[in-house]
C-alpha cells in the first residue's frame, strides 16, 4: 500500500505541556546519543493527541530527537499503525483480518463496517465520526473475530454484536471492552479446563479493568489521564465493588456492555457483580412429535453432540427453535453446558426459520448431499 | 492432562490477584537473590540441563544462546532484548503473560540478564498490545517500588534497569536484527548475520533476543529444578507449553500443556474438540501463518512437539494453532496468510518484495479457479525460488503455507480449476 503524507497538513504541531513532559520520560529510557530510539513512543503520542500523524509532527519529533527529518517520515511510513491521514473523530475502527479471524467471520464485520462507515477503508463517514480498515493479525486470536478501537480490543463479536457497537460508539457511549459473549479473557469458551479454583477477584480481565479505570478507549490523550494502576484485587466477585473512578472530577463507570440485546445480557460468567438475568426458558417437549425429530444438524452450528444436548433439553424440531424469543435465546445461550452463547453466534434462530418453512440453507444443502456429516 | 500444580503461568487468565503481593502469593519472585547467588555458570547449565528451547517459533535451545554472549568485559554494555513483538498469525499467548502473570516475564528478565552480564533490558511489545503495555508497565513500576529492580536488585548486589518499549504495527519486528533497527529508532529492516546479536546487537553491544515465554519460565525452572522441566515432553522436546487453540474448534483457547501431548487431546481436552466433530476436520496450521498446513488425515497421530512437527514436514512454530473445519474453504484460507506476508514484506530483498506479491496474485486466481493447471508447479516453483534467498526468514515463512497447500491440496486446487473451466463441479470441488 502506498503510504505517503496527506495532501493537506495543519499549520503547526506541538505537543500539550504534559505529553511533553512525558515525552522527556521516553527519551531518558535510552542512553546517551541514543535519543533516537524514542521515535516510535514521540510519533504514537502524536498520533494519540492529533488522531493522526502530520508532516509538522514529524518536524517537531524530528527536531526533539535530533534526527533528520526524512528518517521520521521513514518511520512515520514504515509502520502501519501511524495514519497518515485524518481519520473518525470518534474513532478509527481496525478489523482483524488475518486468516483466524477470517475463518470464524471476520468478513462479516467489513460488511457491517462498509454498511455503516465507509464504502473503502481509510475514507470518513458521512458525519465525519468513524473510519476504518482492515489489519493484519492483532493477536487475540482465541478470542476471534475481533476489532481494535482505539486503545481497546473488542473480541468474541459477530456482525450483530459489533453493529451494536459502532451504534453505541456515534451514540457517544464506550462499551466496555474485552468478549462481547461474556467471556472472562482467552480462557476456553465453555469454561474453564484449568486453573478452575476460586471465581475471579476482578470485574474484566487485565486489559478491561485498565479501559474501565482509563475511560480512556477512543480518548485523545493529553497527557494529563491519572497514572496508570493496578485495581485492587477482590477477595470473592460478590463482594467486588464496581470499579471506583481515581479522581471526584474522572468520568463516570463506562456504562455497560450493549445491554439492549437481551442475548449479552444473560451470558452468565461469574465476573458480573449482580446475579446474571438468565432470561426465560422456552417451551419444550417431552418427545419429538411423531417419534420424528428434525435433523438439527442441518443448522450450520450444530453439531452431532450439540444436537444431543439440545434433545436432553426438550428441543427437538426447527420451528421450536425458530419460535425462541430473544430472551429464550438468552436462556438457552447460558445453558448450553460447553457451548455458551452458540444460538446467537451462528444465528440458529434465523436458520431455523428458514428450516421450518420447509426451506434450504447453503449449509444445508450441504448436509443434504451428504458433504458435512 | 498437566497438573495445576505443575503449572507456571498459574494466573494466565488473569482471574487472581494480579499484584506484586499475589504474584508473591503464588510463589514468584521467591528466593530470586539466591538463584543469582548462585553465579552465571550455574544459572545457565540448568537452564541448557531443562531442554528449554526457544519459544518464539525457531526452537533454539535457550540455554545455549545464552552462552554465546562475551564473557569477559570489552566495555560495551551487555544487553537483554526481550521479544514481545507477538504479531504471528494465530498467537495470542504472550499476551496473556504479559497483561496476567507480568512478574512471571519481569522476574526472568532480571535472572537471563544477569546470567548474560546485562544491567539494562528491553521488553520490545508490539504496537497494538496498548493495554498489555500497561499492565506490564505497572508490574514492573511495582517491582522498582519494591525494590525487585533497580540498583541492587532483590538485595542481589545486581543493579538492573528493565524498559518496555513498543513497535508500531510492523511484523517483520519480531525477526530479531529487524527488531533492534526497530529499538534503535528505524525502519524494521532485518540486519545481516553475521555479526549475531550475541556479538553486535543493539547499540552495536552484545545483545540476546529471546521470546517472552522463553524468559518467562525461567524462573521456575531454577526454583523447581532443570529436571522437573526435563520430566514433560519427549527428549529434546522437554517442557511445559503455552498452547492456542483457534479458528474451528468448539472453545477456542489459549492453555499450558505438557509439550508432546498429541494435537487430537489437545484439541478435544480444552478446545472441545472440532465444531461438528473430529471427522469435521479439515486441516491444521499448527504453530503460526509460517508453518505448513497439515490435514486431517495426518492429526490423529501428530504430536505437537518441535520433532513431531518436524516429522510432518511442517513445523511447530509458537504452538498456536489455526483449525479448519470442512466447511472452510483451505485454500482461501492459506490465500489469507499470502496477503499476510505480502503486506508485512519490508520490501529490502527483491525475491521476498516481489516474490510475495506475486505469490499473493496466482493465490488470488487459484482461490477463484481462474488459472491455468500448470500454474500450481509455476507457483511451487517461485515458492522455491524465494526460499532461502532473502536476508531473514519472512521470504522462507510465504513459502511454506503455499507449498504445504499444493503438497496436501493440489487435487483440490487442480478441482476448481476445472469446475471453473468445464462449469462442471465435482464432488471435492463442492465448496
Amino acid at each position: 500500500m502506498l503510504r505517503r503524507l496527506y495532501d493537506e497538513q495543519p499549520e503547526s504541531f506541538a505537543f500539550t505541556p504534559a505529553n511533553l513532559e512525558w515525552a522527556k520520560g521516553q527519551i531518558a529510557k535510552y542512553p546517551e546519543g541514543r535519543q533516537a530510539s524514542a521515535v516510535i513512543p514521540l510519533l504514537w503520542r502524536a498520533q494519540e493527541q492529533e488522531g493522526w500523524v502530520s508532516r509538522p509532527a514529524i518536524e517537531e519529533i524530528a527536531k526533539m530527537l535530533g534526527m533528520a527529518s526524512i528518517r521520521v517520515l521513514e518511520v512515520a511510513t514504515f509502520y502501519f499503525m501511524f495514519q497518515l491521514r485524518p481519520v473518525g473523530t470518534v474513532a478509527h475502527v481496525q478489523v482483524c483480518g488475518t486468516t483466524s479471524c477470517m475463518i470464524c467471520g471476520a468478513e462479516d464485520l467489513m460488511a457491517v463496517c462498509k454498511e455503516k462507515i465507509a464504502a473503502h477503508p481509510h475514507e470518513l463517514s458521512a458525519d465525519g465520526k468513524f473510519s476504518w480498515e482492515e489489519v493484519e493479525c492483532l493477536g487475540s486470536c482465541a478470542n476471534a473475530p475481533m476489532a481494535q478501537i482505539g486503545k481497546d480490543y473488542y473480541e468474541d463479536l459477530t456482525a450483530e454484536s459489533f453493529g451494536a457497537l459502532l451504534d453505541a460508539l456515534a451514540r457517544g457511549e464506550v462499551p466496555v471492552p474485552g468478549s462481547q459473549t461474556g467471556r472472562f479473557s482467552s480462557e476456553p469458551a465453555g469454561g474453564r479446563t484449568s486453573l478452575k479454583d476460586g471465581d475471579p477477584a476482578y470485574e474484566g480481565n487485565s486489559s478491561v479493568s485498565l479501559a474501565v479505570f482509563g475511560q480512556d478507549t477512543v480518548k485523545r490523550i493529553t497527557g494529563d489521564e491519572p497514572a496508570l494502576r493496578m485495581p485492587e484485587a477482590e477477595g470473592a466477585v460478590a463482594e467486588a465493588e464496581p470499579e471506583a473512578a481515581p479522581e471526584p472530577e474522572a468520568a463516570p463507570a463506562a456504562p455497560a456492555p450493549a445491554m439492549d440485546e437481551p442475548v449479552a445480557a444473560a451470558e452468565g460468567e461469574p465476573t458480573d457483580p449482580e446475579p446474571v438475568e438468565e432470561g426465560s426458558k422456552p417451551p419444550t417437549l417431552v418427545e419429538p412429535r411423531d417419534g420424528q425429530p428434525d435433523d438439527l444438524k442441518k443448522i450450520k452450528g450444530i453439531g452431532p453432540k450439540l444436537e444431543q444436548l439440545l434433545h436432553s433439553l426438550g428441543y427437538y424440531h426447527f420451528d421450536q427453535i425458530a419460535a425462541w424469543t430473544g430472551a429464550e435465546v438468552a436462556w438457552v445461550d447460558a445453558n448450553l453446558e460447553g457451548f455458551r452463547g452458540r444460538v446467537t453466534r451462528d444465528e440458529w434462530v434465523a436458520q431455523a426459520k428458514v428450516l421450518a418453512g420447509g426451506g434450504d440453507t447453503e449449509f444445508s444443502e450441504r448436509v443434504d448431499k451428504g458433504d458435512v456429516y | 492432562m498437566l497438573a495445576d500444580k505443575d503449572r507456571i503461568f498459574t494466573n494466565l487468565y488473569g482471574m487472581y490477584d494480579r499484584s506484586l503481593k499475589g504474584a508473591q502469593a503464588r510463589g514468584h519472585w521467591d528466593g530470586t537473590a539466591e538463584i543469582l547467588g548462585r553465579g552465571r555458570d550455574k544459572i545457565i547449565e540448568e537452564v541448557k540441563a531443562s531442554g528449554l528451547r526457544g519459544r518464539g517459533g525457531a526452537g533454539f535451545p535457550t540455554g545455549l544462546k545464552w552462552s554465546f554472549m562475551p564473557k569477559g568485559d570489552d566495555g560495551r554494555p551487555h544487553y537483554l532484548v526481550v521479544n514481545a513483538d507477538e504479531s504471528e498469525p494465530a498467537t495470542c499467548k504472550d499476551r496473556e503473560i504479559m497483561r496476567h502473570d507480568p512478574h512471571t516475564l519481569i522476574e526472568g528478565c532480571l535472572i537471563a540478564s544477569f546470567a548474560m552480564g546485562a544491567h539494562a533490558c528491553y521488553i520490545y511489545i508490539r504496537g497494538e498490545y496498548i493495554r498489555e503495555r500497561e499492565a506490564l508497565q505497572i508490574a514492573i513500576d511495582e517491582c522498582y517500588d519494591a525494590g525487585l529492580l533497580g540498583k541492587n536488585a532483590c538485595g542481589s548486589g545486581w543493579d538492573f534497569d528493565l524498559y518496555v518499549h513498543h513497535g508500531a504495527g510492523a511484523y517483520i519486528c519480531g525477526e530479531e536484527t529487524a527488531l533492534l533497527e526497530s529499538l534503535e529508532g528505524r525502519k524494521g529492516m532485518p540486519r545481516l548475520k553475521p555479526p549475531f546479536p550475541a556479538n553486535t546487537g543493539l547499540y552495536g553491544a552484545p545483545t540476546t533476543v529471546n521470546n517472552v515465554e522463553s524468559i518467562a519460565v525461567v524462573p521456575t525452572i531454577l526454583r523447581r529444578g532443570a529436571g522437573w522441566y526435563a520430566s514433560f515432553g519427549r527428549p529434546n522436546n522437554a517442557g511445559v507449553k503455552l498452547y492456542g487453540l483457534t479458528g474451528h474448534v468448539n472453545t477456542p483457547c489459549v492453555v499450558e500443556e505438557s509439550m508432546s501431548i498429541s494435537l487430537k487431546e489437545l484439541i478435544e481436552k480444552h478446545g472441545g474438540g472440532v465444531r461438528g466433530g473430529w471427522k469435521n476436520l479439515k486441516a491444521v496450521i499448527p504453530g503460526g501463518a509460517s508453518c505448513p498446513v497439515i490435514p486431517a488425515s495426518h492429526c490423529d497421530d501428530a504430536i505437537m512437539d518441535y520433532d513431531g512437527m518436524r516429522e510432518l514436514k511442517s513445523s511447530f512454530g509458537t504452538a498456536c494453532a489455526i483449525v479448519i473445519d470442512q466447511q472452510t474453504d483451505v485454500i482461501k484460507a492459506v490465500w489469507r496468510l499470502s496477503k499476510f506476508f505480502k503486506h508485512e514484506s519490508c520490501g529490502q530483498c527483491t525475491p521476498c518484495r516481489e516474490g510475495t506479491g506475486w505469490m499473493m496474485r496466482v493465490m488470488d486466481r487459484l482461490v477463484t479457479g481462474d488459472a491455468e493447471p500448470h500454474e500450481i508447479d509455476m507457483l511451487l516453483d517461485v515458492t522455491k525460488q524465494v526460499e532461502g534467498h532473502t536476508i531473514c526468514a519472512l521470504g522462507d515463512a510465504a513459502a511454506w503455507p503455499i507449498q504445504g497447500l499444493i503438497r496436501h491440496f493440489r487435487n483440490e486446487i487442480e478441482d476448481r480449476i476445472k469446475a471453473k473451466k468445464t462449469g462442471r463441479v465435482s464432488a471435492v470441488a463442492a465448496e
